[in-house]
């Protein structure tokens, strides 16, 4: 047992029992899965990912490059570092070689989602978020500061600081005591801060179900915050980077600031005999602790030739050794670190040639610290090389987050609480909450890493770079120098380009600890002068990985998206129908009989709306008012036909082109009044069309006096249908003269139905036959529906759906926008000539003479019969020609746009856009569906009534 | 996701508006008297600058007004345009 008798952020007084890759551990709540793992002397995680070279945990913190944990569970969370997850009793995992399962199941656990608004958020909360919380918070503005561990204090807790005298850890609890009565301050501990995106908008990550063992029914397990800050800090600290030497990846070499956190957070003792390497001063502390921990320490190898001397006396006095000048040229064990080579470097960093052996269990590297600037480079903030504090650090400009302490390669203690009091007040200030600064109280203790000599590569015992694979720069991705080396051997310079080729920095933990090295060792590669020069890769989110179901949060399933339903719902419910979305529509899309699959209901329907009567719920349809003494005008130059003379009372169908001369949308416009029309639009087009009249009226005819308002959700409306529809309507509407004569094609009534429900009655016709449609207040939909289905019953009148209104409309030719139009299809492809005036201008005509729409040979609509009339072609199915050689790439001639069978013809049809195709028709293509072919013979697009007489219905009544 | 200022409305999210554009780009009054060219100049070519971009916004979950709004393409930094409101030609006040 490596666990120390006393001192820790441990709770002693429970016993925590899990069990990792079938072992049993135990812990004590404050330790994760990796301290006690150490506690116990197990040092060792999952082989890496390609070489399956026996690998050991790294880090103390995210920036976990080894330990991957599977968290076995309901559903599995996988890819999560051992260094995070907190011991809980019964827990069990394995360690991985750098890929996790996801689970075959939904996750069942709750993901929930908030919004908020700060004055000023803090991310991070070491010492100098802290402070610049205090400072914010004290103004009374709002503050949110963000902490992705457990407890606040950050490296303070790492270490043996003092504020005021007193440890630093103190001053951090009565900080946590005054967040809690500072009513405007929140803060979110085990939260993190995952994107940084335009204008201050934050997304955090909180982990609040591991606030307690197991989150309670209903009570989510994470939650996503959106967070919109006026100001930013971010405190958000350094990582400390490895160094790159021969078999730099054994089990037991660490990272010399997660050697100190294990041995003063958990009271962990991760190794007896210890080599510290260091590029700086911040290790010599590693070292002390080792010491008085009990622990020997028989080298601190220092790459530099003059450390500080009372550093040196401070490791010499504990009874270290300590090896100025010299540095790790190599270790081996099995696999465990048992010994180290060390060199002594000349005045150019190269080693003599002169190693010597050193026996150790463990190795702490500090190869240098790098801030965490993954927030503000994703704020869109540039950096710059520091050769001082030997990291890229933020460049300030207005407008970006404010970094603080660590994040901008400020280490020391008194700097960052001083930064911290300074950043948070001058954020409250800002966002009118006036404080100045409070007084920065002294500070002692830890050395910050100061001076730093680094050394980007540690060259090989023997050979040459394009050799050393086993000098490894990036962990996770088991990428060596021998990589980077092949990579600018290739050409490659940018340090973007060398990324993608190597895939450094590209694991789960994003290199973390692995992307300066690799910039350093890129800069040896490229003999340039420094990592400045090769620069850095471009910082994306999540700065850690996050759960899609996080993302998704409780808009799953139902909640997915908005759903739309018409008054007459319930009743289509009732009547077992089978619903299609129609953008959020329900819509009804057919309804099945005992035992009916979907064609024979459709053939059903469709000979009902034919041969007798047949009813459809069409209150989906867009609806607008145009209202204005330029109505007509408007309308006039927003539909490709004219419906400026329509007269009051009348309906027109018509359609709308964009300015490129592509079909928009199509509707049937009503004119109620000189001065008002009701245009109908397509279901999905609905808000499309709204928008692209305001468009136009606000930017380009704000002379016009017009006034457009949505009333598609004021109407409910019900389409009888067929030759008996007559006589329904009659039943119906008893006050209203129904006759041929009296209430013509296309003519629009209003009056009152036998129930006393006012309604708006359009003879219009989407299926060829005699057709009304009955608008009412939607309110009244039910009611109307209901009405309707018992004025027809005895004539068998028929509730149908969308599919066979599909059917219906095809039949006839009539397109569908959208279905048979994909933006690249004007009206004269359509062969809709009739519906394009020549009289008038409107948008979109001009275009209709550029020499491209003006073609003759553009994909035009044709129809189309397979010549077996039992074949349905599936819709989206390429036209190619008989003779066509079929290898790739076939000459595509057009496609499948609408495919049916038909009732009425006895047999398949299908309408498509196929290049030339008026000219074409009467010739016989080939549909290729699954290594065959389907024959088609195109035909002109009505297939039924060509010449329109069942449109008045019976002659008879 | 952008912090956009409707005229009317104030500052809102971006997801509250939809994009128009470059602004300043009139319809002409005559595309008859343009030639293809000239037309397909209208119809297809935008201006697409590193740096200053006045460009045209609705705020479609809002008050359903278009504005124009100057964006810096590098920084998304945002401020209000020249021409409010925004017209894809300048309406005389």
């Amino acid at each position: 047992m490596t666990r120390l008798s006393a001192g820790g952020r441990i709770d002693r007084g429970r016993e925590l029992r899990f069990r990792v890759d079938g072992e049993e551990f135990s812990g004590h709540p404050g330790d994760t899965v990796a301290s006690a793992m150490l506690a116990a002397g197990r040092i060792e995680v999952g082989p890496s990912i390609y070489r399956g070279r026996p690998r050991g945990v790294v880090a103390a913190g995210c920036a976990e490059p080894n330990a991957l944990l599977q968290v076995h569970g309901d559903p599995p969370e996988p890819m999560l570092p051992a260094t995070c997850v907190d011991v809980r009793d019964g827990l069990s995992a394995e360690t991985l070689s750098g890929v996790g399962r996801v689970g075959r199941d939904p996750d069942p656990a709750v993901f929930d989602k908030k919004f908020a608004h700060a004055d000023v958020v803090v991310v991070g909360a070491g010492p100098a978020g802290i402070a610049a919380a205090l400072a914010a918070g004290r103004s009374g503005a709002r503050v949110l500061l963000v902490d992705e561990q457990r407890e606040l204090g950050g490296g303070l807790l790492d270490g043996r600081a003092f504020v005021d005298s007193r440890p630093a850890v103190e001053w951090v609890d009565r900080a946590a005591r005054e967040f809690v009565e500072l009513p405007e301050v929140r803060v979110l501990s085990r939260s993190t801060v995952v994107g940084h995106y335009d204008h201050n908008y934050l997304l955090v990550a909180e982990r609040c179900g591991e606030r307690t063992e197991r989150p309670g029914p209903g009570e989510p397990l994470q939650r996503l915050w959106h967070v919109r800050a006026q100001r930013v800090v971010l405190a958000t600290g350094a990582h400390e980077r490895p160094m790159v030497f021969a078999d730099n990846d054994r089990p037991g070499v660490m990272l010399a600031s997660a050697v100190r956190s294990y041995l003063n957070r958990h009271a962990v003792l991760p190794g007896h005999r210890a080599v510290v390497l260091t590029t700086g001063d911040s290790a010599y502390a590693t070292a002390v602790d080792l010491l008085e921990a009990g622990a020997e320490v028989p080298a601190l190898v220092d790459t530099r030739p003059d450390p500080p001397p009372d550093l040196v006396a401070r490791v010499r006095d504990r009874g270290g050794q300590v090896l100025s000048g010299s540095v790790v040229v190599g270790t081996s064990g099995a696999p465990r670190i048992s010994a180290v080579r060390v060199d002594e470097l000349d005045d150019d960093g190269v080693p003599v040639g002169s190693s010597r052996e050193i026996a150790c269990d463990l190795l702490a590297v500090c190869g240098g610290w790098s801030p965490a600037v993954h927030l503000f480079g994703q704020a869109g903030g540039e950096l710059r090389w520091d050769a001082v504090s030997a990291g890229f650090v933020p460049v300030r400009r207005e407008g970006l987050p404010e970094v603080i302490g660590a994040a901008r390669g400020t280490y020391d203690l008194a700097g960052c609480l001083a930064q911290g009091f300074t950043a948070g007040a001058a954020a409250a200030t800002a966002t009118g909450f006036r404080i100045s600064a409070p007084r920065v109280p002294p500070a002692s203790g830890d050395r910050p890493p100061n001076r730093q000599r680094p050394l980007w590569l540690v060259p090989g015992e023997s050979g040459s770079p394009d050799q050393w694979r086993d000098h490894f720069v990036d962990l996770q991705r088991d990428s060596a120098v021998a990589d980077v080396w092949r990579a600018v051997g290739a050409g490659l310079r940018s340090v973007e380009h060398v990324k993608r080729y190597t895939t450094i920095s590209t694991g789960n933990d994003q290199g973390k600890t692995s992307s300066v090295a690799a910039i350093g060792v890129l800069a040896e590669a490229l003999s340039a002068d420094s990592p400045g020069e090769v620069g850095t890769t471009t910082f994306r989110p999540p700065y850690t990985p996050v759960p899609f179901a996080l993302m998704a949060g409780r808009a799953r399933g139902k909640l997915h998206d908005p759903v739309r339903t018409t008054p007459m719902h319930s009743w289509h419910v009732a009547a077992g129908a089978v619903f299609e979305d129609v953008g959020q529509w329900k819509r009804a899309r057919y309804y099945p009989r005992d035992g009916e699959d979907m064609d024979a209901a459709v053939q059903r329907e469709c000979l009902a709306a034919r041969e007798g009567v047949a009813m459809q719920d069409v209150s989906t349809l867009g609806r607008i008012e145009v209202v204005g003494p330029d109505a007509a005008e408007f309308l006039n130059r927003m539909y490709t036909n004219g419906v400026a003379k329509l007269p009051v009372g009348k309906a027109r169908y018509g359609m709308m082109c964009t300015a490129d001369g592509m079909v928009l949308d199509d509707g049937v416009a009503l004119r109620l009044a000189e001065d008002h029309y009701l245009v109908s639009t397509t279901t999905g087009g609905a808000a499309r069309v709204l928008d692209w009249f305001e468009e136009w009226l606000q930017t380009e005819w704000p002379h016009l006096r017009v006034r457009c308002t949505s009333v598609t959700e004021q109407w409910a409306a019900v389409a009888v249908v067929g030759p008996d529809s007559r006589e329904v309507l009659a039943r119906l509407a008893p006050e209203l003269d129904v006759s041929n004569e009296a209430f013509g094609f296309m003519q629009i009534r209003d009056t009152a139905l036998h129930n006393g429900i006012p309604a708006r009655i359009c003879r219009v016709s989407f299926s060829g036959e005699l057709a009304y449609e009955i608008n009412v207040a939607g309110w009244y939909g039910l009611a109307t529906w209901e009405a309707v289905h018992a004025a027809g019953r005895d004539l068998g009148i028929t509730p149908y759906g969308t599919e066979t209104m599909h059917v219906l409309r095809a039949e006839k030719g009539f397109v569908i926008v959208g279905q048979d139009t994909d933006g690249t299809v004007t009206p004269l492809d359509l062969g809709m000539d009739w519906v394009v005036s020549s009289k008038k201008d409107f948008v979109g005509k001009r275009s209709f003479a550029r020499p491209d729409t003006a073609r003759t040979d553009r994909k035009q609509l044709v129809g189309l019969l397979p010549l077996d009339p039992g074949e349905v072609l599936p819709e989206g199915g390429q036209l190619v020609a008989a003779e066509a050689d079929r290898t790739p790439p076939v000459p595509m001639l057009g496609h499948v746009t609408s495919s049916y069978r038909s009732a009425a013809l006895g047999r398949s049809f299908a309408m498509g856009l196929v290049r030339d195709g008026r000219r074409r028709v009467g010739e016989v293509l080939q549909v290729p569906v699954g290594g065959r072919d389907i024959g088609v013979e195109i035909t002109t697009p009505v297939f039924y009534d060509e010449e329109g007489a069942r449109r008045d219905g019976r002659q008879s009544r | 996701m952008l912090r956009i200022r409707c005229p009317w409305c104030g500052e809102r999210d971006e997801v509250e508006f939809h994009y128009g554009g470059q602004a300043g780009v009139a319809h002409p009054d005559d595309p008859h008297a343009l030639n293809d060219a000239e037309w397909g100049e209208f119809l297809f070519v935008r201006d697409n600058p590193c740096g200053e971009f006045t460009e045209r916004w609705s705020h479609a979950a809002g008050c359903r007004r278009w504005f124009s709004v100057v964006r810096d393409t590098r920084t998304n930094e945002v401020r209000a345009g020249s021409h409010v409101p925004a017209a894809r030609k300048p309406v005389a006040p």
